[in-house]
């Protein structure tokens, strides 16, 4: 299979949410044929640039994504199909783009604060975020504050996303903010929070940066706090 | 043949029917259905029926002293058990496109929704804007509702919204027309020919005199190919209500399945009488009466032609105690309707039912209330034909269009709701797997997984009509969605059909064909309408 032709094939895996062989696509009768893992080792077996995977693989399949879900032709299970496949690619490759001084978009530390165990919606933002090009430290749920700020410390990251959906734990997020002020830490760091019973009103109100509705909101932001 | 012409049926919903009545209370039920028609008997004023019965062991006498052309007839408990074992089981109601065809099996209980009645009026609705007398800066939209007396031109176009409605099954007309040209004499012929020429399918109608049968039967044939296309695949049958409750079977309408029967169509023989006036209200009274109307006149089919296609039309109700009016949306029609439900599954025969009508006069929560309370319990009876499902309103006196919009929603997540399980070992297997993988990824979401099964449309969507804030915009966004269906292209018979048809069949009203004309540039122009818009926005 000629190079590009391995790329095309990787980003038309991206489109169809396939990681592993054994995947559905959204299409019929993609069962069986290799998916994205398997053409990326082919790829790196090669000794492809990581580079061209990123940007004409990865990226150009999400775009493609993007655009069938706002089309409303892809619905959010598509698009997080889509997501884990770049997820999942992202992991294979980071040691390879690493050793080319390829850089992510950015840390983004994410969490559910103490006292909530709820993730599902802490973890599709996790994927969509991995899946956007950002180097996701997930540091699961009912994660207590001390732990969050340790970790903003220690990986030095750019972004933190707070998550809870109980009304007694959102105030939690509250603490983590003041406790990466004590830690001298707020002044590096951009706190996005979400969650049902969040708003931007209670964003403001703790001192987030920003409140995000779900994940394609929070894709939204990160870019215009880059831009900015 | 059989197996031709039922290898395409529409899917309908196979339900596990839920029954009121245990085996014991049924057969109470029918014994005393035996005994009403043993003793009083009926009172038939149709003199060819009270012979017929006669002829097979029945003690018929004429009633000289009280009325004149009435004949008491009391039946022996066998004649009528023979004459019902003998009406089929399973049946086709055909349908101009054949993936709309009905197949109706008493002991499948596979249910199929439609609409009904002859409601007088129309009910138009469109939006309007108020600006608040304290906030000159607040709007709302509201819906305002206009009575149109119901016509031809109507009726096709609710043959035409009900075609695009994609739960309901079976077109009963549901508006009587009314325009200047119409009388008892083309009567029959215009509400058929405005019923075909805009729905594939299948059609069913009273009949409003007998001499119009053979032409009605006439203009079916040509659309169905000839005489042995339309018997072989029907996709035409009537509802005869031979019964005035209590008991009285009615002459002209006796006529009328002497002949549809002769004819070699299927037809309902339909009972509706009202608990608390021509019924006793109590649940056991009323089903043994309704039973035994209901026993009887399908006996006369069956003695008129024997093996006679016919469905157990049961339609009870239940009387309002402050005015005597008709009582549809009520805890007892629910019971009275399914146990009769139960009844016809006892004799084998498809059942005709009833469900969707309130005494709500426009749309909104009382309807939705009502609707939904009957729509659900009567199709999870498991009755294979329900009828009055699709825009009735103020009982049955009102058909609006963007109501049968809504019950199409209602209807159809009923039809997922009360779908068969999927669970086998097949599928637990599948699943299995599933829970495997999910388990050993980093998220554990199932999301990816359910992309098959979204395709296949085994997952419902939110309700249709949603609005995303602080507002209900049901009936805007349904208005919207019927437009929409609206200018859709019109499922209009072949030309050269139409053109047969105007010159063969007597008493059409010329409207009608330029109508379909019409119709036609209304469709172009719409058509031409969205390519500019197109052609502008690329």
């Amino acid at each position: 299979m000629h190079e590009q032709e391995l790329i095309e094939k990787i980003a038309f895996n991206v489109v169809q949410g396939r990681i592993e062989a054994e995947d559905e696509g959204f299409d019929e009768g993609l069962d069986g044929q290799p998916a994205v893992t398997e053409l990326l080792r082919e790829a790196l077996e090669r000794g492809l640039d990581p580079r061209p995977i990123v940007i004409e693989g990865l990226s150009k399949g999400m775009e493609v994504v993007g655009g069938k879900f706002q089309r409303e032709e892809y619905l959010i299970p598509d698009m997080l199909a889509s997501a884990e496949c770049v997820g999942a690619a992202m992991d294979i490759l980071s040691p390879h783009l690493t050793k080319a001084g390829v850089e992510s978009r950015g840390k983004f530390v994410i969490a559910t604060v103490a006292g909530d165990l709820h993730d599902i919606g802490k973890n599709i933002v996790s994927i969509m975020l991995k899946g956007a090009g950002y180097e996701v430290i997930d540091l699961g749920a009912d994660v207590p504050t001390e732990r969050i700020v340790k970790a903003v410390s220690e990986y030095q990251a750019s972004f933190l996303g707070l998550s809870a959906l109980l009304t007694t734990t959102m105030r939690v997020m509250g603490e983590v903010i003041e406790e990466l002020q004590k830690a001298g830490l707020r002044e590096d760091i951009k706190v996005l929070v979400g969650g049902a019973p969040t708003s931007e009103g209670f964003a403001k109100q703790i001192g987030a940066d920003a409140y995000c509705k779900d994940a394609f909101q929070a894709i939204d932001v990160l870019k215009n706090m880059s831009s900015g | 043949m059989e197996d031709r012409v039922t290898e395409t049926f529409r899917e309908g919903v196979v339900v596990k029917p839920y029954e009121r009545l245990s085996p014991d209370q049924v057969e109470w039920l029918d014994e005393a259905s035996l005994r009403i028609l043993a003793e009083p008997g009926i009172w038939c004023y149709n003199e060819r029926a009270a012979s017929l019965f006669k002829a097979h062991g029945a003690t018929v006498w004429e009633e000289k002293e009280k009325h004149s052309g009435c004949w008491r007839v009391r039946f022996p408990s066998g004649l009528i058990k023979e004459a019902v074992a003998r009406a089929p089981s399973r049946f086709v109601l055909g349908a101009r496109r054949r993936e709309n065809q009905l197949l109706l099996d008493a002991e499948v209980p596979r249910v199929y929704f439609g609409s009904g009645s002859e409601a007088n009026i129309w009910i138009e609705t469109e939006m309007d804007d108020f600006v608040s007398v304290h906030d000159g800066s607040l709007t709302v939209r509201v819906p305002r509702f206009t009575e149109l007396r119901g016509n031809t031109g109507l009726l096709s176009r609710a043959a035409r919204l009900c075609d695009k409605l994609e739960h309901l099954d079976f077109f009963i007309r549901p508006l009587n027309i009314q325009d200047p040209g119409i009388t008892p004499e083309n009567h029959d012929v215009n509400k058929f020919f405005a019923s075909l020429n805009n729905t594939t399918k299948h059609v069913q109608a009273g009949l409003t005199k007998l001499e119009n049968l053979n032409d009605v039967v006439r203009m079916a044939e040509l659309i169905a190919g000839g005489p042995e296309g339309l018997r072989g695949s029907p996709i035409i049958s009537f509802i005869a209500c031979v019964f005035k409750s209590p008991l009285q079977m009615v002459d002209d309408t006796a006529e009328k399945v002497f002949a549809i029967v002769e004819a070699g169509l299927p037809l309902v023989i339909s009972s509706s009488p009202q608990g608390g006036s021509s019924a006793p209200i109590q649940e056991a009274g009323m089903v043994a009466q309704i039973n035994a109307e209901i026993l009887a006149g399908i006996t006369l089919t069956q003695l008129i032609r024997e093996g006679a296609p016919v469905l157990y039309g049961s339609v009870p109700v239940r009387a309002r105690l402050d005015d005597l009016h008709d009582l549809y949306g009520c805890p007892e029609f629910n019971q009275y309707n399914i146990d009769c439900v139960q009844l016809a599954r006892f004799y084998k025969i498809p059942c005709y039912s009833t469900a969707g009508v309130g005494d709500a006069k426009v749309p909104g929560m009382q309807a939705t209330f009502e609707k939904l309370f009957t729509h659900l319990y009567m199709a999870m009876s498991g009755a294979q034909y329900i009828h009055y499902a699709f825009g009735l309103l103020d009982r049955t006196n009102s058909f609006c269009p963007v109501q049968a919009v809504l019950d199409n929603e209602q209807i159809g997540k009923i039809k997922q709701c009360l779908r068969e399980p999927k669970v086998g070992p097949s599928v637990v297997e599948e699943m299995l797997v599933t829970v495997k993988r999910v388990m050993a990824s980093s998220y554990r979401l199932y999301a990816r997984h359910i992309r098959k099964a979204m395709r296949a449309g085994e997952v419902s969507s939110p309700y249709r009509f949603e609005a995303k804030g602080l507002e209900d915009r049901v009936l805007e966004k349904a208005l919207d969605h019927m437009n929409r269906l609206e200018s859709e292209r019109p499922p209009h018979l072949d030309q050269v059909i139409v053109d047969r048809i105007f010159d063969e069949i007597p008493g059409l009203l010329p409207g009608l064909r330029e109508a379909t004309e019409g119709e036609e540039i209304r469709y172009n122009d719409l058509r031409a309408g969205s390519k500019l818009c197109t052609s502008k926005s690329s």
